[in-house]
């Protein structure tokens, strides 16, 4: 009896609904996906989808993709500093989007910045996360990945590490902006990037299948 | 029982055969790939059902759910398009277009129905453009905003026009109208393409589109007519002469229609303008000809039934 009401607690109830109401109706009408390889997405941990970065919608975007029965699995990694300004935020980040904060000031050291996302990985579950580190405007098509993400590869190298270009969010929703537009957008999954120790020979094949992945989008 | 409901049994029985002859196939050839025959007809499936729920719960409905269509269509193009960032300010605009233009083909004030795309929204959306102030790509940016609007909402409204005409009894409800309307416009699609499969030999416009050829077109508009002039007396108050005259028309437009998306989907570099219907591609890829057969087709009707409605 126990075990059930624990078991019901844990379950984060907000985030469900929170993608039920919201975020499920308004990425399908509003938004409207062109889905290139669904299949290719990890149901299961430990794993990363690495995307690009060009709006707040790329998160909640990547996250629908999941049933919300599977919805407890998928954490995304967001900046600490935006996302955990004041304490109504906070409340938002914590619950409806089960956030990984993560602190962009670079005062802490690299162990401490990631824990979170060792948590996660230890604990099987699909992480969102950005190796560009921030959004990038549109009409910057170059990729310029921050070296985080090997970082967590090299320490648990049984990470499924997916690239997944998202495009037309941009324009639905830039930088800076805060009247979303309706675009449709491309959500283009590739395939599993394969380990390697060297840091920038990894990254240099990320932005590769990034770019091989960009050219299949239909969005402008 | 109206005649537009012995249509749409005829609609759902042929989903029903075609359904069965690709279960057949699949299981007959089991190692050959039927995925996208199979998706075709699924997604056959949604588009039949949900226009025929749309048409059955009422005028109110389906004028709603045109309106939808049209905002899908509109939101596709917008994707498509080569837009500046900047220009988003003018689509949102453009998106409350759709419920003003459906809400006029609603209450069936024509003046203002034919001309609040045309000219207010023509007139206005160039007016917001500029107090944004961004010139360069000005006229690029512009030019395709009111084109995609033209094409995806005023054409496509005409359908609601049709829908709200107060000129049926009995026999003829607006059900049978826009069936019709439907019905010859994608048979057309489907006939101009099978016999071009079967004869097709020379090319219309092979820059274009290389698989549209004369024998295609010309099999599709023979199939077209002969299948409107039978329908017309069926479904609609047209005679049949008046349905060999409209069949001729669409299948004619209609195929203008096909291509005029080609070639916008040939400037970008893309072979399907979405992913909305599975097996199909987009949904400007499904109403492409529709685009150029409703608005043609509703003045040709509203034309010889005018004595009707005055």
């Amino acid at each position: 009896m126990n075990s059930i009401k624990q078991k019901l607690i844990s379950i984060k109830w907000a985030k469900i609904l929170f993608f039920m109401v919201v975020v499920k109706p308004v990425v399908l009408i509003a938004l409207g996906l062109n889905l290139v390889n669904r299949k290719g997405l990890p149901k299961e941990g430990p794993a990363i989808l690495a995307a690009n970065h060009t709006s707040h919608l790329d998160t909640l975007v990547l996250m629908s993709l999941y049933p919300l029965s599977q919805l407890h699995r998928v954490r995304p990694v967001a900046a600490a500093d935006y996302f955990m300004k004041n304490k109504w935020i906070a409340w938002f980040s914590t619950h409806c989007l089960d956030i990984i904060p993560i602190a962009r000031d670079g005062k802490v050291a690299r162990d401490e910045l990631f824990k979170g996302c060792y948590e996660a990985l230890e604990n099987q579950q699909v992480v969102v996360f950005f190796p560009e580190g921030t959004r990038s405007l549109t009409e910057e098509r170059e990729f310029k990945l921050k070296r985080g993400i090997h970082h967590l590869v090299q320490r648990y190298p049984d990470t499924k590490v997916i690239p997944i270009i998202l495009h037309g969010l941009g324009k639905a929703l830039p930088k800076g902006e805060a009247l979303l537009v309706p675009f449709n957008c491309d959500v283009i999954v590739g395939e599993e990037v394969a380990h390697g120790d060297d840091v920038n020979e990894y990254l240099a094949s990320l932005t590769a299948q990034y770019e091989n992945l960009l050219t299949q989008r239909i969005t402008r | 029982m109206q005649n537009s409901s012995y249509m749409a049994l005829l609609l759902v029985i042929a989903l029903v055969i075609a359904s069965v002859i690709a279960g057949i196939k699949k299981r007959k050839y089991p190692e050959r790939d039927y995925e996208e025959l199979i998706l075709r007809t699924k997604s056959w499936w949604w588009m039949i059902g949900l226009v025929l729920a749309a048409l059955y719960m009422g005028q109110k409905t389906a004028t709603v759910f045109f309106a939808f269509v049209s905002f899908l269509a509109l939101k596709e193009f917008y994707s498509i398009s080569q837009l500046r960032t900047v220009d988003r300010r003018v689509v949102s605009w453009a998106y409350l277009a759709i419920p003003v233009q459906y809400y006029f083909a609603y209450i069936q004030w024509y003046g203002m129905f034919i001309i609040f795309i045309p000219v207010y929204m023509f007139l206005f959306l160039p007016m917001r453009s500029t107090l944004i102030g961004e010139t360069k790509g000005y006229i690029k940016s512009n030019a395709t905003i009111q084109w995609s609007l033209m094409l995806a909402v005023f054409t496509l409204s005409h359908i609601a026009y049709l829908i709200n005409l107060d000129l049926f009894n009995e026999r003829f409800d607006f059900i049978g109208l826009v069936l019709f309307l439907l019905f010859i416009t994608q048979s057309n699609d489907v006939s101009q393409y099978v016999f071009g499969k079967l004869f097709g030999k020379h090319k219309i416009i092979p820059k274009v589109s290389p698989n549209k050829t004369w024998e295609g077109f010309l099999g599709g508009l023979a199939m077209t007519t002969l299948l409107a002039t039978l329908l017309a007396p069926f479904l609609t108050i047209m005679t049949w002469q008046q349905g060999f005259l409209a069949g001729l028309l669409m299948a004619c437009v209609g195929f203008i229609g096909d291509v005029v998306l080609s070639s916008v989907k040939r400037d970008i570099g893309i072979k399907d303008t979405g992913s909305l219907i599975p097996g199909h591609g987009g949904i400007l890829d499904r109403m492409d000809s529709l685009m150029y057969t409703a608005p043609i087709f509703f003045h040709y009707f509203y034309y010889i039934t005018k004595d009707f409605i005055a």
